[in-house]
């Protein structure tokens, strides 16, 4: 199996990556651009077959180390 | 005034900040690396140095915080020991919750390098007593995860507690935007646990220690801790 982690900001938490981003796309001419958020694709290959024992675990380690939770979001799936 | 510095692997200011404790304040120091599990008999003061623990990997200081010395520190914080992080010893005691908030990527995206203009908020603290409350000091910051945040909760307890210890500010003296090298909330420098007795700053007050480096302004932090 194989976790797929997603890290975000939290909304409200500066994100000026995420800012020069949003002013490069539109000064190459992407007008439509909206606000961009910058985050982290994680992957996370893991040993088992058991999927919400997998899932938990993915939990535990977006609680513990993969996400800090004071300015960060999290989700993830397992493949 | 026995202290420890850690080391990590990618710490790089404790050779500065063993320096100050050892030869400037004249405290019993010594290094202590990250894969040890208990401190020195007798440590009074554990001090976690700036640099790049582990190559600021995942987050500044998220992968320090689970070093096998960090248990160590934890229960000495807990016996009400005296524990200081000075940079990405900062970010390592936010990460490992001894120090409420994160620090986030600078405002600019830029690593800074320069000297800044600090208020002294709260003149009682461990770090801070030998200062007076208000006073404008410098110190040299060098850092590219400064940007302080923490929610709009902990931001009403540090305030209203007294917890932050110090602001950057302007030339005229002020928390301006201006004077903000980072974003950081409040323009928050440096806070203090609920109990007083873990603090942490992204200034560098062991390179302003000493007449010959230009500025003694960081001094008084090393002597606060045994007045």
């Amino acid at each position: 199996m194989k976790a797929k982690v997603y890290v975000t900001l939290k909304n409200g938490v500066l994100d000026p990556q995420g800012k020069a981003v949003e002013h490069a796309l539109h000064s190459l001419g992407f007008s439509e651009a909206g606000e961009v958020r910058l985050g982290k694709f994680i992957e996370v290959q893991l040993s088992g077959t058991d999927r919400a024992a997998a899932a938990e675990r993915v939990r535990q380690m977006c609680e513990q180390l993969l996400a800090n939770t004071i300015i960060e979001n999290y989700r993830y799936e397992i493949e | 005034m026995k202290t420890a510095v850690v080391v990590f692997p990618g710490s790089n200011c404790d050779r500065d900040i063993y320096h100050v404790c050892r030869h400037v304040m004249r405290w019993s120091t010594e290094f202590v690396w990250h894969k040890e599990t208990t401190l020195p008999a007798g440590t009074d003061l554990v001090i976690l140095p700036g640099g790049f623990s582990y190559g600021d990997y995942l987050r500044s200081g998220a992968i320090a915080r689970f070093s096998a010395i960090m248990s160590a520190v934890k229960s000495h914080a807990d016996r009400g020991g005296a524990v200081i992080g000075v940079c990405n010893g900062f970010q390592i005691l936010t990460e490992s919750g001894l120090l409420p908030g994160a620090l986030c990527r600078n405002r600019d995206l830029k690593f800074i390098c320069a000297p800044v203009g600090l208020r002294v908020e709260n003149a009682g603290s461990i770090v801070t007593r030998a200062y007076r409350a208000g006073e404008r000091i410098r110190m040299p910051i060098a850092h590219a995860d400064g940007c302080y945040q923490a929610g709009e909760e902990t931001l009403k307890r540090l305030e209203g507690e007294g917890r932050v210890l110090f602001r950057y500010v302007d030339e005229a003296g002020e928390p301006s935007e201006r004077g903000n090298p980072n974003g950081s909330l409040h323009n928050i420098a440096g806070v203090l646990n609920d109990r007083g007795n873990v603090a942490g700053l992204m200034p560098h007050p062991e390179r302003c220690a000493e007449t010959i480096l230009g500025s003694t302004d960081g001094r008084r932090f090393f002597e606060s801790l045994v007045k």
